[in-house]
């Protein structure tokens, strides 16, 4: 589906490019594009760089591990397909706890140590596990507790009532959390990972208990 | 209560800081060596991500440039006002998904324009607040661990944008309703 949207876009601006006569500003904003993403990456380092060398730390010192023992119980239900005691828990349950005290810049690299962790439960190694989905699903979502950088946004143009957003954000973040996670249950029942299940870990298969199991690649992928 | 969770949030990083290499010590970990040893892997992601989110952002650069965007949110406008939308946040329905500073700006320019305590500034802010850019998560998250097929990870993330977006207008019109 990312190649699908990638290319939609690419085509469908070059065409409203040449329809509307913009086609220089395409050009320079392909490249313009190109730059901020660069940017963007090289703001990344210092964070990444820094809280992974952290990590390890809290790794080694087997903190991540007596983090995902403690809490798993409540995580379990959201992954089932991961083993309770692996490193993968304790940083996935790091994300989220920084995604709700909106620590935005803590929660991108503990999601990707999660990945990187799942990854190693991955017996194909570009295709994404549903585990992998279930993350990424609560991350777009990211329920937020304060949304903090707009309240400060709100004070500097003077609003009278800067934090009166929290109400109304905490209802529709919770709303969207829920739908990515039930959306994330539905396509993880009716697009069953491919093709042999026999590498990946079957200790606790709680959802597929007593379900049938469809035809192996009844998935369609993108 | 707003307040409260504020400081919690400005205290925990520090805190963090200070104790997970603490706490190590007293387990004999090399502090300084193990941070060194996590951190060079913190650059190589760093790095396998630029491709991803070069391509992304080009694409995105371009949609915007071109006047795509503004031509389908003129398309979808009269829809979405009946719906009770005001046609001054529509754009984020779109640019939120896909660009996280883009929207950002967007909302921040409907707050200088309009004032940030009118109805159409407040589902702004709700929207920018409740939910992160979808693409840009899919592709960091899975560009660090070189996952090329996605499978439905984006239909679920963009769904969820939708569900997101109707929500922070239904739940400003329930708290804020009229005025």
């Amino acid at each position: 589906m990312v190649n699908w949207i990638w290319l939609g876009m690419i085509v469908v601006s070059v065409l409203f490019g040449a329809a509307n006569g913009k086609m220089e500003k395409v050009a320079e904003a392909a490249f313009g594009g190109a730059q901020t993403g660069v940017t963007v990456c090289l703001g990344l380092i210092s964070i990444l760089v820094f809280w992974m060398g952290l990590m390890k730390i809290a790794e080694n010192a087997g903190l991540v591990r007596a983090l995902s023992v403690l809490l798993a119980p409540i995580v379990r239900r959201l992954f089932p397909d991961v083993p309770p005691e692996h490193p993968a828990m304790g940083y996935i349950l790091s994300n989220m706890s920084a995604n709700l005290l909106g620590l935005g810049n803590a929660a991108t690299p503990m999601g990707i140590r999660a990945m990187q962790e799942l990854q190693k439960l991955n017996p194909y190694q570009t295709v994404a596990t549903p585990a992998m989905c279930t993350l990424l699903a609560l991350n777009t979502a990211s329920i937020t507790l304060v949304p903090t950088t707009i309240i400060a946004i709100r004070m500097n143009f003077g609003s009278l009532h800067p934090a009166d957003i929290v109400a109304p954000t905490l209802l529709a973040t919770a709303v969207s959390t829920g739908a990515a996670l039930l959306a994330d249950r539905w396509y993880r029942r009716t697009n069953r990972f491919p093709p042999n299940l026999t590498k990946t870990p079957v200790r606790r298969r709680t959802q597929a208990a007593g379900t049938v199991l469809p035809p192996a690649v009844s998935g369609k992928e993108g | 209560m707003v307040a409260w969770i504020e400081r919690i949030s400005s205290w925990t990083i520090p805190m963090l800081i200070a104790f997970i290499p603490l706490y190590a010590a007293f387990r004999k970990v090399p502090v300084y060596e193990t941070f060194i040893d996590g951190a060079k892997d913190g650059f190589q992601t760093a790095v396998s991500i630029i491709p991803h989110l070069v391509g992304m952002m080009t694409a995105i650069g371009m949609f915007r440039a071109s006047g795509a965007l503004d031509a389908i949110i003129d398309f979808v406008r009269p829809f979405f006002e009946k719906l009770g939308v005001p046609g001054d946040v529509l754009p984020l329905a779109l640019l939120r998904p896909i660009t996280g500073a883009g929207s950002l700006a967007f909302v921040t320019d409907l707050m200088k324009t309009q004032g940030p305590d009118t109805f159409a500034a407040k589902i702004a802010s709700t929207i920018q607040g409740s939910t992160d850019t979808t693409l840009y998560v899919l592709t960091v998250y899975f560009g660090a661990v070189g996952i090329r097929n996605s499978r439905y990870a984006l239909k679920v993330g963009l769904f969820s944008d939708l569900v997101g977006f109707f929500a922070a207008v239904a739940a400003c019109w329930l708290l804020f309703g009229l005025s």
